[in-house]
C-alpha cells in the first residue's frame, strides 16, 4: 500500500481540454507485452462501438424501407426497398403532430422557468453576504436525499387544481437540485470577488449587477443547465401519464408510449399480418426516428457541454 | 453594577446579532426577493409532499382530507406486509437494482481506462460520440427499441437469439426481463457515465506517468498504480451514490418493459404504488409503501457515507 499511496494523485480539478498527458511519454516504442494489450483495448472499444451503433442503425435502415420488408424482418443495416411512406405516414398522423407541437412547448417554456428560477436561487445562494444561506442550501440538497414521492406529489398538485393543465407538466418539476447545485458551484468559482467590488463602487444593485456582469459570464452554464433541462422535459412521460387525462394536451413521449408501446406486448405473433399491419410496423421505426431528431440536432452540441456539465457538478462546492 | 453592564453587552451583542440580519436584509434585499419564488417551489412541490406522508398513518379520505382523516397507526404498513406481493416486490426491487449495479458499474471505469489509452484522436472522439449518444434518447423510445429490435417476427435480435438456440421472445420471458433491463441500462449509460471518469484520469498528475515509464512500467502496471488510485475519490463518490439508490430503480423503464406475462419479475416497487395510488386510488397505503421505500434508500445512503468515510476517507459530503 505504501507506494500505491505516495503515487495517490491529488483530487485535482478536472481540465477536459487539456492535451492527453502521456503524449510525450507515448512516443517511446511500446513493448510487446504492450502492444498486445493495445489490440485488446482497441477490440473492447470497437466491440462496445459496434453494439451501441448496429440497434440504431437498423432502427434507421428499417425507418426507410418498405412496409414489407419491415414487418418481414428483412432488415438490418440497410435499407430495403427503399421509400419514405413510412415518414408521410407518421407526418400526417394528428395525434403525432399535436403531440410534436406540445413538446416543444413543454420542452421551450420549461427549460425557460427552470432556468430562470435555477438563477434566481442558485445566484443569491452563491454569495456569502446571505443570511442564513447554510440552511438553505441544506433544504435544496436534503431533496436529493429524500423526495415526498408519488401521491403526496399528486396530492399537492390536485389541491393547486392544476391537474389535467399545462402547468402540471412545468410546475412539479421546476427546479432540480443538481442544476441548483451545479450553478451555484459556477457562480462561487467563476466570478471574481474583485467584479462585485468594482460594480458596488460604480453603485450598481445586486440585480444590475447579476444582469449585466454575471449572465453573461455564465452563459456555458446557462447552456448546460438549458440543455439538462430541455432535454429532460422533452424526453419524459411520467407526469404527462399521471397529470393529463385529455390527449390534445399529450406530449409526444406519451403519445410515443400509447402508439409504440401499449398496443405491443411483445407476445403475439399472427400468422396473417395484413396490410394495414404492416404499416403500422413500419410507423414504429419512422416515429422512432422522428422523435428523436430534435434532440440528435442539438446533439453536437449538447455533448460538449453536457461534458462540461458533468465535470462542474464533479466539482465539490 | 456588573450584571447591568453584563447586561447591557448582552443585549448589544443580540442588537448586533439581530442587526446583522436586518443590515443583510437591507443592502441586499434584491437577493431575498430572487429567493421568494424558488422557495416557494421547493415548500410547495418538495416540502409539502413530504408533510403528505402523514397520511400513511392515516385512513385517508378526501372528505375529511389530509388532517382531518383518523389515525390508523402503522395498519397500512402491517397490511403491506402481510400481503404476499409484498416479499417478490422488494426481492425484485432489490435484485434489478443489485443486477444493475453490478454492470452498470465497472464497465464504465473499463470504457474510461481504454479509452484514456487510445492515442488515435479520431478514433477515441467518434467512439465517445456514439456512445454518449443513446444516454439523450427517451425512455419511451428505448423501450419501443427493444420491444421492436427483440420482436420474433421483425426484430434482428431474435433471429440473432435463435441462432444461439435461446428463448427467441424475450420480453415477454419473465427470466429474461431483469437482464434486458439492465444491459439496455448499461448500452443506454456506460459511455456517458464514463465521461466523468475521463475528466479524473485528465486531472492526473502527468509526471506520475513519467515516473511510471522511467521505472519501465507496462501500460497495464500503469494503469494500476497510477490510474486506478487517482480515479479512486471519483469511483467512491458514484458507488457511494449507485448504492444509497439501491431501492430507487425508477419507475419509468420498468413500467414500459412490463407486460402481463413478465409481471412476476417486473412489478417493482415503483411500479405497484403507481397502481395502487392512481389506478386503485388507495393513497394511503400507496403512501405507506412509497414512504418505506424512500426511508430505507435514506438509511443506505447515510449508512454508505458513513463507512466510505471510515473506510476510504471519501464520501459525498
Amino acid at each position: 500500500m505504501t507506494t500505491e499511496t505516495t503515487l495517490l494523485a491529488p483530487p485535482a480539478e478536472p481540465e477536459p481540454e487539456r492535451r492527453d498527458p502521456k503524449r510525450r511519454s507515448n512516443r517511446v516504442q511500446d513493448t510487446r507485452v504492450d502492444r498486445v494489450f493495445m489490440v485488446g483495448v482497441y477490440i473492447l472499444l470497437t466491440t462496445f462501438l459496434l453494439i451501441v451503433l448496429v440497434p440504431l442503425v437498423n432502427i434507421v435502415a428499417s425507418s426507410f424501407s418498405s412496409p414489407a420488408a419491415v414487418s418481414g424482418g428483412r432488415v438490418f443495416l440497410w435499407p430495403v426497398d427503399f421509400t419514405l411512406i413510412g415518414y408521410k405516414a407518421v407526418l400526417t398522423s394528428d395525434a403525432i403532430l399535436t403531440g410534436f407541437g406540445n413538446s416543444l412547448f413543454y420542452a421551450i417554456v420549461g427549460t425557460l422557468v427552470s432556468v430562470a428560477l435555477t438563477v434566481m436561487i442558485a445566484y443569491p445562494l452563491s454569495r456569502s453576504e446571505l443570511v442564513g444561506r447554510k440552511v438553505l442550501i441544506g433544504g435544496v440538497l436534503f431533496t436529493m436525499l429524500f423526495s415526498g414521492g408519488l401521491i403526496p406529489t399528486y396530492m399537492v398538485v390536485r389541491a393547486l387544481g392544476l391537474l389535467d393543465t399545462r402547468w402540471a407538466i412545468i410546475l412539479p418539476a421546476a427546479i432540480g437540485a443538481w442544476q441548483v447545485l451545479i450553478a451555484m458551484t459556477f457562480f462561487r468559482s467563476s466570478i471574481p470577488g474583485e467584479l462585485y467590488e468594482a460594480a458596488q463602487l460604480d453603485g450598481a444593485s445586486d440585480l444590475r449587477f447579476l444582469w449585466s456582469v454575471v449572465l453573461p459570464l455564465s452563459k456555458p452554464l446557462l447552456a448546460v443547465i438549458a440543455l439538462m433541462y430541455g432535454i429532460g422535459q422533452w424526453n419524459s412521460y411520467f407526469s404527462a401519464l399521471i397529470y393529463l387525462r385529455s390527449e390534445e394536451l399529450y406530449p409526444l413521449q406519451l403519445v410515443l408510449r400509447n402508439v409504440l408501446i401499449v398496443n405491443n406486448t411483445g407476445g403475439t405473433n399472427l400468422a396473417d399480418q395484413m396490410a394495414a399491419e404492416q404499416m403500422a410496423d413500419l410507423m414504429k421505426f419512422s416515429l422512432i426516428v422522428v422523435s428523436t431528431v430534435p434532440v440528435l440536432l442539438v446533439y453536437p452540441f449538447v455533448a460538449r457541454h453536457f461534458t462540461k456539465g458533468v465535470m462542474l457538478g464533479s466539482v465539490k462546492g | 453594577m456588573t450584571a447591568a453592564l453584563d447586561n447591557r453587552a448582552a443585549a448589544a451583542l443580540r442588537k448586533r446579532r439581530r442587526g446583522a440580519l436586518g443590515r443583510s436584509l437591507r443592502r441586499h434585499w434584491q437577493l431575498y426577493a430572487l429567493l421568494v419564488l424558488p422557495v416557494a417551489y421547493f415548500v410547495i412541490f418538495q416540502y409539502i409532499p413530504m408533510a403528505n406522508n402523514v397520511i400513511a398513518f392515516k385512513d385517508y379520505n378526501v372528505v375529511q382530507g389530509i388532517w382531518g382523516s383518523p389515525w390508523a397507526g402503522l395498519d397500512h404498513f402491517e397490511r403491506f406486509f402481510a400481503n404476499p406481493v409484498a416479499l417478490d416486490l422488494i426481492r425484485n426491487t432489490l435484485m434489478l437494482s443489485f443486477y444493475g449495479f453490478l454492470a452498470g458499474f465497472p464497465i464504465p471505469i473499463i470504457l474510461a481506462l481504454a479509452l484514456n489509452e487510445v492515442r488515435a484522436r479520431f478514433f477515441k472522439r467518434t467512439v465517445q460520440m456514439v456512445t454518449y449518444a443513446p444516454h439523450f434518447i427517451s425512455t419511451v423510445i428505448v423501450v419501443s427499441m427493444l420491444i421492436l429490435i427483440f420482436s420474433p417476427r421483425i426484430g434482428f435480435m431474435s433471429d440473432f437469439l435463435g441462432f444461439f438456440g435461446m428463448n427467441s421472445n424475450l420480453l415477454a420471458d419473465p427470466d429474461a426481463f431483469r437482464s434486458v433491463y439492465v444491459w439496455s441500462d448499461v448500452w443506454q449509460t456506460a459511455g456517458y457515465s464514463a465521461i466523468i471518469y475521463m475528466a479524473a484520469l485528465a486531472g492526473i498528475d502527468p509526471s506520475l506517468y513519467e515516473a511510471a515509464r522511467l521505472d519501465g512500467a507496462s501500460r497495464l502496471r500503469k494503469i494500476w498504480h497510477v490510474d486506478l488510485p487517482g480515479i479512486a475519490p471519483t469511483v467512491v463518490v458514484v458507488m457511494v451514490l449507485s448504492v444509497g439508490n439501491i431501492m430507487a430503480v425508477g419507475f419509468e423503464k420498468a413500467f414500459l418493459l412490463q407486460n402481463p406475462l413478465n409481471l412476476s419479475t417486473s412489478e417493482i416497487i415503483a411500479t405497484y404504488t403507481y397502481k395502487i395510488g392512481l389506478l386503485s386510488a388507495d393513497f394511503s397505503l400507496a403512501t405507506a409503501v412509497g414512504l418505506f421505500n424512500s426511508v430505507i434508500n435514506l438509511i443506505l445512503l447515510l449508512a454508505v457515507n458513513t463507512v466510505s468515510k471510515r473506510v476510504t476517507g471519501n464520501g459525498l459530503w
